[in-house]
């Protein structure tokens, strides 16, 4: 049989749970861009729901486009931690404090 | 049979997350987040994306992930020491939001989709490949500009002065 929508959606918001509790609750800059492409994983699942749900293909294609934005963002991200590292020898965000108010 | 590699599969998902997100040495949250995607490929496979479960894989599993693992041995940073105490709104915020979350979704999706799939849907590349090229072209012409711009941004964010 064939697995009901809710169970996916379900899962998918654990996994959104635990990408954001990760982005909040870690100082390491690796670890917070790691939350960010599990949300985003999340995120994934849900469309591929919807998308079997509505019984049409334009979710998968979002999903598609969604994987393409996170590697661009992950390529960024990390390019950004490399710099970072660079200056300050470490990658704790807490001493990401120049451009504080 | 599906519900049983559903069910598995979301179990590890979950599992190897938290271990992703709490470890405190960042090549095992790399690579226990690698095992986290394999669960989410499988369960792409259970909703018919098959395009999406390879992509999945070779995607975010194949590069993605190798580029987090390149990074991480490349810096060779010290473990952040992470004092919470610090910041209770974070923690807090951090604690409670995910919680939320997961009831607001446990609460209101539970009753309103109880319905399977109207009809199954078969996401092939051929079938994929032709709502890209079609419908969805202009916006896939942006994302390989996107790619290449962020292509050139990563190499001078990381270029030395000389």
């Amino acid at each position: 049989m064939t697995v009901p929508t809710n169970y996916f959606i379900l899962l998918a918001t654990a996994l959104f749970a635990i990408g954001a509790a990760g982005v909040l609750l870690r100082r390491n800059g690796i670890s917070i861009l790691l939350g960010i492409e599990i949300m985003l994983n999340a995120v994934n699942l849900a469309l591929a729901t919807f998308a079997r749900q509505h019984g049409n293909l334009d979710g998968q294609v979002l999903v598609f486009f969604v994987m393409a934005v996170a590697a661009a963002e992950v390529a960024v991200g990390l390019a950004l931690l490399v710099a970072i590292f660079r200056r300050h020898r470490s990658i704790d965000v807490d001493r990401l404090n120049v451009m504080r108010w | 049979m599906e519900l049983i590699v559903f069910a598995a599969t979301a179990a590890l998902a979950i599992v190897s997350a938290c271990v992703a997100v709490v470890h405190r040495q960042p090549v095992v949250n790399v690579l226990s987040l690698i095992v986290t995607f394999f669960c989410v490929a499988v369960n792409f496979a259970l909703l018919g994306a098959s395009f999406l479960a390879a992509a999945q894989i070779l995607v975010y599993a194949g590069a993605i992930l190798v580029l987090f693992l390149f990074v991480v041995m490349l810096l060779n940073a010290p473990v952040v020491e992470e004092n919470e105490a610090k910041r209770p709104l974070q923690r807090w915020g951090g604690i409670l939001l995910p919680l939320v979350l997961l009831a607001g979704g446990a609460a209101v999706l539970t009753p309103t989709l109880l319905a399977t799939a109207a009809t199954p849907t078969d996401g092939t590349a051929h079938a994929l490949g032709r709502l890209l090229v079609g419908p969805h072209l202009f916006a896939f012409e942006l994302v390989s500009v996107l790619l290449l711009a962020a292509l050139v941004a990563a190499m001078v964010l990381v270029k030395r002065k000389q």
